[in-house]
């Protein structure tokens, strides 16, 4: 079976209060020398089928209308075998 | 003939049945719209309400977009139809790209509670006829995810063509009167047309003077649409 992973991020230039706090958190846990944490969302998709190009032209339209918000968000599909 | 004004249902909606008793109060039936049923059932404007549409589980409006019943409110609502979103709602009509921009999580990460002023920018659009530009009201506030923001090209474009319809003012030298982090304090904004507004405070909760604020400073949102739907 294959797997598609769709990783979705705030755009750089959106605030992201989230990674910030996790940010300030690090250090106080003795992670030192952290610069910068942004947070983001992560989707695993099992196919039922091949990873053709069809599939993955339709993940890449669900991706852009539903999983991430392009207004805010950017998003990368990749293809990750299993075994 | 009484104007009908439709207010959506989404499993997880809160705020569903004081937007309809808004509309009564204001003078116009309110008709309960399920969110799997297409049909409007010829009402002549909708409210999308608050709450939690589907659990807000991938963003805040973003599966609610997808119902069957907002397929046709965003057709209606492209041939003029008023439609109001009220803080679930507001997210819902961003999502659906019936007003431009996104929400994001509040700015302190908390979710915030409170009666807040907001000063009517615009009483143009369907929905604030009955206010007077500059006028301050003062209705609730209750959300997690009320961070206005848009690229800067559409801020330049609301703000110059008079699209913010609300902005968030302090009610008081300690208060700070942007409760999110929103752009420019934008609270509320309209589309081109003027017939769709989405804002993120609650307008349906200020209504009566036993409830809420204890003003009714949120009664002139019906009361504009009904005017609007009577005139034309």
């Amino acid at each position: 079976m294959a797997r598609v992973v769709v990783d979705v991020m705030l755009k750089p230039e959106i605030l992201d209060p989230q990674g910030q706090a996790v940010q300030r958190a690090l250090p106080r846990l003795g992670f030192t020398g952290i610069a910068d944490v942004r947070q983001g969302k992560r989707f695993e998709l099992e196919l039922e089928g091949p990873v053709d190009d069809a599939a993955l032209a339709r993940i890449r339209e669900a991706a852009e209308t539903f999983l991430a918000n392009t207004v805010i968000e950017d998003f990368t599909v990749r293809v990750e075998e299993t075994s | 003939m009484t104007s009908r004004v439709g207010v959506v249902t989404f499993p997880g909606s809160l705020d569903d049945r004081d937007a309809q008793r808004a509309i009564r109060l204001a003078g116009a039936e309110p008709v309960a719209l399920w969110h799997r049923d297409k049909d409007l059932h010829q009402v002549d404007a909708v409210v999308l309400p608050g709450g939690f549409s589907y659990g807000d589980y991938l963003r805040a409006g973003a599966i609610s977009r997808f119902s069957p019943v907002m397929a046709t409110i965003i057709e209606q609502a492209k041939l003029g139809m008023p439609v109001l979103g009220i803080c679930n709602g507001f997210q819902v009509l961003t999502e659906s790209h019936l007003l431009p921009g996104a929400m994001l999580r509040n700015n302190h990460l908390h979710f915030i509670c409170r009666d807040q002023k907001l000063r009517v920018e615009n009483a143009t659009t369907a929905w604030t006829t009955d206010y007077q530009a500059g006028q301050e009201i003062s209705v609730p506030l209750k959300n997690m995810d009320g961070r206005y923001t848009a690229d800067a090209r559409t801020i330049d474009e609301l703000e110059s063509e008079g699209r913010v319809v609300f902005r968030y003012l302090a009610s008081g030298p300690n208060e700070v009167g942007n409760p999110n982090g929103s752009i420019n304090d934008i609270a509320g904004i309209t589309n081109a047309a003027g017939n769709v507004v989405g804002l993120m405070p609650h307008p349906e909760h200020a209504v009566e003077p036993l409830v809420g604020t204890g003003g009714t400073d949120g009664l002139g949102f019906f009361t504009s649409v009904l005017k609007q739907l009577v005139s034309s």
